[in-house]
C-alpha cells in the first residue's frame, strides 16, 4: 500500500514541475547563501586559529621586553634555571613569509600545528638545515637549503621551523622575541624581576586576538547568510503551502480509500525530507561556488583591515555538508509545519474542493496583523532598552518578522485607498484586482522586503563604517609622513636630518600597562596643533588638552571606557602617578585599551623606552623629495618611511574590496527575492485565467492585460521597496548602536546614503520587473480559446 | 597533529635512552663500548657525547619521622642525534629529566626536555654539576639534588659511605646473548636526608640512595621487549643489582652484580639470577607485576620484592614503572624496581 500512496503523492510534482521546481530551487538558493557565508566565516576562522595556535597568542601567557626589542638567548636559559617553563618564540618576516622559530622541546600542547608526517625524522627539525613547514607558496618563497614540508594547518603565509633554523635564517642568532609561559608552572620559581627585569608578562586573551578583531565582520556575513536562509524559506513555505491544498483531494480520496492518516503524513514527511536531502545538497555545491568566488575578496579584506591572513583557497569540510544537510532539513521542517497542522486537523471528508491559497490567507488576516503589532511593539521596547548580543539579534528578530507580517496588511490597506480614490472602471478594476491577487504574492513580497531591508541596512553599517573608519584615519594619520628608526642611533640622525625640513617631528612612543586590570597601551604625546586642529572626542571635559599637557591628565579610547567603566573625570593610577581622565575618543578596530599621556610625563614614568617612530608634519608635496633624500642620504630603507597617502589609499582600496562582497550578496538576495516573485506570479497564473476572463470578454485586449500584470508587479514592488527603506535603516541602528556596541565595545556613528538606497530599489524594481515579465508576456499569449472555456465550463 | 606529536617523534630517542625495544638501530658514526674499559673519574661522571645515550639515574628510599616509607628519583637522560657538540641550538645533543616521589598512596611525576648547547641542561664532570632547568644534582661525594614539578619537589643533601661500583665485567655490562653492551658504574652507597615538598606539607626524611650511571649506543638487541630492573639495599650493609631482559620468544636474558658492604662487586652472568613474579597488579590499564620471588642462589639470596606503592607509573612522554620496594626473606631491606616495555 505504501508504494501506491506514494506513487499517488507524487503524482501531484509530475503533474506541477515548476511547483516541483519553485520548491527544490528556493531550497537550495536558501542553503546556498547560508552555507557560502558559514564557509567563508568558518575558513577565515580556521585560518586565525591555525595562526593562534601556532603562536600561543591568546592561549597562553607571554613574556616580553618592555621596550619591545628582542630578548637574549641567555635571558631564556636564565629563566628555565629558575623554574620558569617557557617557550622561546623568533618571528621575522623574509620576504613577505612569516617566519616563525620554536623549540618543540619545550613548547606547550597544542603549539605549532606542524604535521610531521608518519616516521617523521625530528633529527632533521632540530638540526641544520632545519625543516620549514607551512603552506606550499609560503614555502616556495623560502631560499634554498632548508628542507620544505607542506603543511595545511600552518596559517597562511608562515612557515615553522626550529628556533635555531630561524635565528639562521633571519640573521639573528642569539635572539629570542618571546617566551611562552606554560599553563602549569613548577612549585616554585624566582621572581620575574630578579631574573630578568626587562621582561613584562602579557596576560593571555589580550590584543593580539585577531578572531575577537574580525567578529564585526563575520557577524555581516552571518547576518546576510540568515536574511538569505529567511527568504528562501519563505518561497519553500508558498509552495510547499500551495502543493498542499492543492492536493486535498489526493489526501481526501487516499483516506477514504482507507489509508490511515498518520502513515500519510509520515510518506508526506518522507516525501519533504528526500526533497529537503536534494536541494541541500545542491545548494551545498552552490554555496561552495559562491564561498570560493568569494572567498579572495575576503581575504585580502581582512589582511588589509584587521591584518589577519587567511587562506584565499576553500577547504571542504565535512562539517558543512552535514551543517548545510542539516539547515535545508530544518528549514524545509519549519516551512512545512503549517501545512501539516492543518493536514493533521483536517476532517476525513472535508476540503475535497480547491480552494485558492488566498481564502485561507484572508481570513486569517486579522490573526496576522495582531501578531504583527505585537513583534512590532516588542521591538519598539527591545529598541529602546537593550543592551547586550542576545538582546539585540531579539530586536532583529522581531524587528523584521514583524515587519515581513506586516507587509501584506499595510500594502492590503494603501490599496483599498487607492482603489476609493481610483475613477473610472478600468482603474478600480486594476485596483481591486491587485488587492485581490495581494495574498498569493504576499510571500514573495514579503522576502522581497527583507531582502531589500536587509541589503539597506547592512550596507548602511558597511559604508557608516568606512565613512568612521577614514575620518578617523585623518584624524590618527595627520603627518604627512611616518618615518621609523633602528635605533636611538639611527632616531637621532633623522631627527637632526629633517628637522630644518619639516614644520614639526612628532615622536610616537607607546609602553604596555595596565588599566584598571585591563590590558593597554599609553602612548607619550608631544604638545602640538596636529592634535589639538585634528582630534575629535565623544566626550571632552573642558581644557583638555591645558590638562593632558600639564601632565595630570590623560586621554582613554572607548573601548578601555565601555570595558574598565572610567569615564571624564575618574582618576587613572599609572605606575604610581595618578592621571585624570580629560576625553575618551574613539578607536575603531583597536582590540585593547589605549591611553595618551603627554611627552614628557611618559618620560618620566618610561625613561627606558625611546621613541622610534615619527610622524613629520610638511607640505604634501614636499613628502617625495623628503623620502627619496633620506632614502639616499641616511641609507633609509624605504620601508622606513610610510606616505600618509599611501595609508588612505591601501585603507580605501581595502573597503572597496569590502564592497565587492556585499554588492555580490545584495545582487544575490535580490536574485532570490526576484526569484520568489517570479515563482508566486507563475503559479498564480493559471489560478487567474477565471478572474480575467471577464475582463477579456468586457474589451480588455490580451495585451492589455499583460502589460496591466507587469505593472501590478513593478508597483508591489515600488510599495514593498518604499517600505523596506524604513526596516532597513531601523536594521542598521541597531546593528550598529546596540550589536556593534554589544559585541565590540565601539558604537559607530550612522550616516545615511540616500544614492545607495535609490540604486537598490532600482534593483529591486528590475528584480520585480524580471520576474514579472515572462508571467506576463505569457498572460498577453493567453490562446482565447483557453479564456472562453472559463465560460463554458464551470471548472 | 602538533607539537606533541614532535615529542611523540622524538619517543624513539628517548625510548631508546630508555633502553626498551625495537631499537636495535645501527650504532651509524657513535663509538661502541668495548670490554674491559678503563674507567678515570672524575672525567668519566660527565657526558660522553660520541655514544648515542647516556643517563644520570638516582632513586633513594627514604623514611619520615613516623617510619613511613617514601620513594625519590631523580634522572638525566641525554640522547645524541649525532655522536657530537656544538654551542647553539645546531647541537645534536637532547636532555630528557624525569623525577618522582613515591608515597603508599601517591606517585608524583615530572618531566623536563631541553635543547644542549644554550646552557638550559648538561653535565659537568669536576666539580661534577648535572641540570636541567632549575633542577641540579651538585658534587658527586658529597652533593645536593632537588627537583620541581607541578605539585611536589625535593631538595636533598648526598653523601657517599663507599666507593663507586663497576657492573658487569670491570664496568662492561652485557645486555643480550648477541653482544649488546653499555657502559655502567653504580655509586650504591649514598647516605640522603632532605625536605618533600609535597601538597601535604614539608616532610623531613632520611634513606640511603643509589646512582647509576650508564652509556651506551646500542644497549638492547632486536629481539628484546623491555626489561625489569633492581637495586637492592641489604640491612646488613650489602646491595645487589640485577636486571632480566625479556626477549619476543619468551625467554629471558639476565645479569647480577653481588655488591659487599665494603663495596667489591661480584658479576654474575646470564642464567644466575632469577626474577618471578608472584603477583601482578592493574596499573594504567595493562597487567603488571609487583610483586617478585628474586633468587641469586650464588649467594644464598631469595627474597620476595613488593612493591611500596604499586602505582609507581612514570606519565612521562615514555611511560613506565619506577618505584620503590621492600625486601624480605633470607635478606631484608629495601630498593627500587624498574619496569619498561609492558603494553
Amino acid at each position: 500500500m505504501t508504494r501506491a500512496v506514494f506513487a499517488a503523492l507524487l503524482s501531484h510534482w509530475k503533474r506541477n514541475p515548476l511547483q516541483l521546481f519553485t520548491l527544490l530551487a528556493g531550497l537550495a538558493l536558501a542553503t546556498a547563501l547560508w552555507s557560502g557565508v558559514q564557509a567563508i566565516n568558518s575558513e577565515a576562522k580556521a585560518s586565525y586559529n591555525a595562526a593562534a595556535a601556532t603562536l600561543g597568542e591568546g592561549t597562553f601567557d607571554q613574556l616580553i621586553r618592555r621596550d619591545g626589542q628582542p630578548m637574549a638567548q641567555d635571558t631564556y636559559v636564565a629563566l628555565r634555571r629558575a623554574g620558569w617553563l617557557v617557550s622561546p618564540v623568533i618571528e621575522g618576516r623574509l620576504d613577505g613569509v612569516r617566519i616563525v622559530g620554536l623549540d618543540p622541546l619545550t613548547s606547550f600542547g597544542g603549539l605549532g600545528p606542524v604535521q610531521v608526517a608518519q616516521g617523521a625524522d625530528i633529527a632533521g627539525f632540530l638540526t641544520a638545515p632545519g625543516q620549514a613547514f607551512g603552506h606550499q607558496d609560503a614555502l616556495d618563497a623560502l631560499p634554498p637549503g632548508i628542507a620544505k614540508v607542506v603543511a595545511p594547518d600552518v596559517a597562511p603565509g608562515t612557515v615553522i621551523m626550529d628556533i635555531g633554523a630561524a635565528q639562521r635564517l633571519l640573521d639573528r642568532q642569539g635572539q629570542i622575541d618571546r617566551l611562552i609561559v606554560g599553563p602549569v608552572q613548577p612549585i616554585r620559581q624566582a621572581p620575574l624581576d630578579t631574573i630578568a627585569p626587562l621582561l613584562s608578562r602579557q596576560i593571555a586573551h589580550t590584543g593580539s586576538d585577531i578572531g575577537r578583531l574580525t567578529d564585526s565582520f563575520h557577524l555581516n556575513l552571518t547576518a546576510f547568510g540568515l536574511l538569505s536562509f529567511a527568504v528562501g524559506i519563505f518561497i519553500v513555505n508558498g509552495a510547499i503551502g500551495l502543493a498542499f491544498e492543492q492536493r486535498r483531494p489526493v489526501v481526501r480520496t487516499l483516506r477514504a480509500l482507507g489509508v490511515p492518516l498518520r502513515r500519510l503524513m509520515a510518506l508526506m514527511a518522507a516525501e519533504l525530507a528526500i526533497m529537503a536531502l536534494v536541494a541541500g545538497g545542491i545548494g551545498v555545491a552552490l554555496g561552495y561556488v559562491i564561498a570560493s568566488l568569494l572567498l579572495p575578496d575576503v581575504a585580502a579584506t581582512l589582511q588589509g583591515l584587521y591584518g589577519a591572513t587567511v587562506a584565499g583557497t576553500l577547504q571542504l569540510r565535512p562539517s558543512w555538508w552535514l551543517s548545510g544537510l542539516g539547515i535545508a532539513l530544518g528549514g524545509t521542517a519549519m516551512a512545512a509545519a503549517a501545512a501539516f497542522w492543518r493536514l493533521a486537523r483536517l476532517p476525513l471528508l472535508a476540503g475535497g474542493s480547491p480552494r485558492a491559497l488566498s481564502m485561507a490567507a484572508g481570513r486569517s488576516a486579522q490573526v496576522q496583523g495582531l501578531i504583527a503589532l505585537a513583534l512590532l511593539a516588542l521591538a519598539a521596547a527591545l529598541g529602546l532598552t537593550a543592551q547586550g548580543l542576545i538582546a539585540g539579534f531579539a530586536l532583529l528578530g522581531t524587528m523584521l518578522i514583524g515587519a515581513a507580517l506586516a507587509l501584506p496588511l499595510i500594502l492590503d490597506r494603501v490599496l483599498a485607498l487607492a482603489e476609493r480614490l481610483a475613477t473610472g472602471v478600468r482603474a478600480q478594476w486594476f485596483w481591486a484586482d491587485t488587492r485581490q491577487q495581494l495574498p498569493g504574492l504576499s510571500l514573495a513580497l514579503a522576502a522581497l522586503l527583507l531582502a531589500m531591508a536587509a541589503n539597506v541596512g547592512v550596507s548602511t553599517m558597511v559604508s557608516s563604517f568606512r565613512l568612521t573608519f577614514t575620518g578617523f584615519l585623518d584624524q590618527r594619520l595627520a603627518s604627512e609622513l611616518y618615518v621609523t628608526a633602528e635605533d636611538p642611533a639611527q632616531a637621532a640622525q633623522i631627527i637632526a636630518y629633517v628637522t630644518p625640513r619639516t614644520r614639526a617631528v612628532l615622536p610616537i612612543a607607546s609602553a604596555p600597562v595596565q588599566i584598571a586590570g585591563l590590558p593597554a597601551e599609553v602612548f607619550g604625546t608631544r604638545d602640538d596643533a596636529t592634535y589639538r586642529d585634528n582630534w575629535r572626542f565623544l566626550q571632552t571635559a573642558e581644557g583638555a588638552w591645558d590638562a593632558v599637557f600639564d601632565g595630570d591628565a590623560l586621554f582613554i579610547n572607548e573601548q578601555l571606557s565601555r570595558r574598565s567603566g572610567l569615564t571624564l573625570g575618574d582618576t587613572v593610577p599609572l605606575d604610581g602617578r595618578d592621571f585624570r581622565v580629560a576625553g575618551i575618543y574613539g578607536d575603531y578596530g583597536n582590540p585593547i585599551g589605549q591611553a595618551i599621556i603627554a611627552e614628557p610625563a611618559f618620560t618620566t614614568l618610561f625613561p627606558e623606552i625611546e621613541p622610534l617612530r615619527f610622524g613629520l608634519r610638511l607640505p604634501a608635496t614636499d613628502v617625495p623629495a623628503l623620502v627619496t633624500d633620506m632614502e639616499r642620504d641616511l641609507n633609509l630603507p624605504p620601508s622606513a618611511t610610510i606616505n600618509q597617502a599611501g595609508i588612505k589609499q591601501f585603507s580605501l582600496d581595502i573597503f572597496d574590496r569590502t564592497f565587492t562582497v556585499t554588492t555580490a550578496l545584495n545582487i544575490l538576495t535580490l536574485a532570490v527575492a526576484g526569484f520568489a516573485i517570479l515563482m508566486s506570479l507563475l503559479t498564480l497564473a493559471a489560478l487567474r485565467v477565471p478572474q480575467l476572463a471577464p475582463a477579456w470578454a468586457m474589451g480588455f485586449t490580451r495585451r492589455e492585460l499583460g502589460r496591466l500584470e507587469l505593472i501590478r508587479a513593478v508597483l508591489l514592488a515600488t510599495l514593498t521597496a518604499t517600505i523596506a527603506l524604513p526596516l532597513g535603516l531601523a536594521l542598521a541602528w541597531a546593528l550598529l548602536a546596540i550589536v556593534n556596541v554589544a559585541a565590540f565595545g565601539w558604537r559607530l556613528p550612522m550616516y545615511v546614503f540616500p544614492l545607495d538606497y535609490l540604486k537598490l530599489g532600482g534593483f529591486a524594481l528590475i528584480a520585480a520587473t524580471l520576474a514579472a515579465l515572462w508571467p506576463a508576456w505569457r498572460l498577453s499569449r493567453t490562446p482565447p480559446s483557453d479564456l472562453l472555456k472559463v465560460f463554458s465550463n464551470e471548472r | 597533529m602538533n607539537v606533541k606529536t614532535i615529542l611523540l617523534c622524538l619517543v624513539p630517542v628517548f625510548a631508546q635512552a630508555q633502553g626498551f625495544a625495537g631499537l636495535g638501530s645501527g650504532a651509524d658514526g657513535f663509538a661502541i663500548p668495548q670490554p674491559d674499559p678503563q674507567f678515570s673519574f672524575p672525567a668519566d661522571h660527565g657526558a660522553h657525547p660520541d655514544f648515542r645515550i647516556e643517563w644520570w639515574y638516582l632513586t633513594a628510599n627514604l623514611k619520615d619521622a613516623d617510619g613511613t616509607d617514601y620513594g625519590l628519583q631523580w634522572t638525566l637522560f641525554r640522547s645524541a642525534m649525532a655522536p657530537q657538540t656544538q654551542e647553539g641550538w645546531d647541537d645534536p645533543q637532547l636532555w630528557m629529566g624525569h623525577a618522582a616521589v613515591t608515597t603508599p598512596d601517591d606517585h608524583f611525576v615530572t618531566e623536563r626536555l631541553a635543547r644542549g648547547g644554550i646552557g638550559q641542561a648538561g653535565v659537568v664532570a669536576d666539580p661534577f654539576a648535572a641540570w636541567i632547568d632549575d633542577w641540579r644534582f651538585d658534587g658527586i661525594d658529597v652533593g645536593t639534588l632537588s627537583a620541581t614539578g607541578p605539585d611536589f619537589g625535593y631538595d636533598m643533601q648526598l653523601t657517599a659511605s663507599g666507593p663507586f661500583v663497576r657492573q658487569g665485567k670491570k664496568g662492561y655490562s652485557v645486555k643480550s646473548a648477541s653482544g649488546q653492551a653499555s657502559y655502567y658504574y653504580s655509586q650504591p652507597f649514598y647516605d640522603i636526608a632532605g625536605t618533600l615538598h609535597l601538597p601535604q606539607g614539608e616532610i623531613a626524611v632520611t634513606g640511603t640512595a643509589w646512582l647509576d650511571r650508564e652509556w651506551s649506543s646500542q644497549p638492547l638487541s632486536g629481539d628484546q621487549t623491555g626489561w625489569d630492573w633492581f637495586s637492592l639495599s641489604f640491612d646488613d650493609g650489602a646491595r645487589m643489582m640485577g636486571f632480566r631482559l625479556r626477549q619476543t620468544d619468551g625467554a629471558d636474558y639476565t645479569s647480577a652484580t653481588w655488591i659487599a658492604p665494603d663495596g667489591t662487586p661480584t658479576p654474575y652472568e646470564d642464567g644466575s639470577l632469577r626474577a618471578t613474579p608472584l603477583e601482578v597488579s592493574q596499573v594504567a590499564g595493562r597487567d603488571m607485576p609487583t610483586r617478585w620471588r628474586l633468587e641469586l642462589p650464588a649467594q644464598g639470596v631469595d627474597v620476595t620484592v613488593q612493591a611500596i606503592n604499586t602505582q609507581a607509573w612514570m606519565t612521562t612522554s615514555v611511560p613506565y614503572w619506577e618505584g620503590p620496594v621492600t625486601i624480605d626473606g633470607t635478606q631484608s631491606g629495601t630498593g627500587y624496581l624498574e619496569m619498561t616495555g609492558y603494553e
